[in-house]
C-alpha cells in the first residue's frame, strides 16, 4: 500500500456499469514526512474518505477485492483513513 | 521481495474490515549498500516486526494476503520476515548487519 492525501474528485457519467455508485478520488502520494512525491492517481474508495484526508491505498488486482462480492473495475483503491502516523527514521 | 527498514506505524480506525487487528507498518525499501530505494511503502505486518527492524517485504498481492491469512482482501504488501543478517557472496560487507551498527 502507499500513503497519500485526497486532493480532488472525478465525475464520470459514462463508465463501466460496475463502477456505478463508486466515488473516484484524486490522490497525491506522500512521503512519511507528508511531502508530495510522484504523480497523482485516481482511486476508487472503500472507506468513505473525504477531501484533504490522509489515507493509504492499495494497488493492482487486490484493490478490486475491497468490494467483493461486487466486481469493480479498478486498479487503485483507498483502503484506510490514517488517524495517526508514528514515524521514526534512522 | 525487498529488504526494508520499518520506519513507522500507521494508526487507522476507518479501514477495510480485512485490515482489522493487523499492524500496519511504514517501511523504507533499501538497496544492498544501505541507501534508500525509492519511496516508503505501507505494508501489513505478518512477522511481528517493530519500528527499527530490518525486514523482508513481499510486494505481491497473493503472497501478502496469504502471509496475513486473509485471502481475497485488498492487501498488496506484507512484512513477511525479520532479517537477522545478510551475507553477500563476493565478500562485500553488508552495512546494515547488526554487528556493523554497533561499531
Amino acid at each position: 500500500m502507499f500513503l497519500g492525501r485526497v486532493v480532488g474528485r472525478v465525475w464520470a457519467t459514462v463508465k463501466q456499469s460496475n463502477l456505478e455508485g463508486q466515488r473516484l478520488l484524486i490522490v497525491q502520494p506522500l512521503t512519511p514526512e507528508l511531502e508530495a512525491t510522484g504523480k497523482r492517481v485516481i482511486c476508487t474508495d472503500a472507506t468513505g474518505a473525504g477531501a484533504g484526508e490522509l489515507i493509504y491505498w492499495c494497488r493492482g488486482r487486490e484493490s478490486s477485492f475491497a468490494f467483493l462480492p461486487d466486481e469493480v473495475t479498478t486498479d487503485f483503491t483507498i483502503v484506510g483513513i490514517v488517524d495517526e502516523l508514528r514515524v521514526k527514521r534512522g | 521481495m525487498l529488504i526494508s527498514r520499518v520506519i513507522g506505524e500507521i494508526v487507522s480506525t476507518r479501514k477495510h474490515p480485512s485490515h482489522e487487528g493487523q499492524k500496519i507498518l511504514l517501511v523504507q525499501p533499501l538497496q544492498l549498500d544501505g541507501t534508500n530505494r525509492g519511496n516508503a511503502l505501507v505494508a501489513m505486518d505478518a512477522a511481528g516486526a517493530g519500528v527499527g527492524d530490518l525486514v523482508l517485504v513481499a510486494l505481491d498481492g497473493y503472497s501478502a494476503m496469504s502471509s496475513v491469512g486473509r485471502p481475497n482482501s485488498p492487501i498488496d504488501m506484507a512484512v513477511i520476515g525479520v532479517i537477522d543478517r545478510v551475507e553477500l557472496m563476493d565478500g562485500a560487507p553488508f552495512p546494515l548487519n547488526p554487528e556493523k551498527q554497533q561499531t
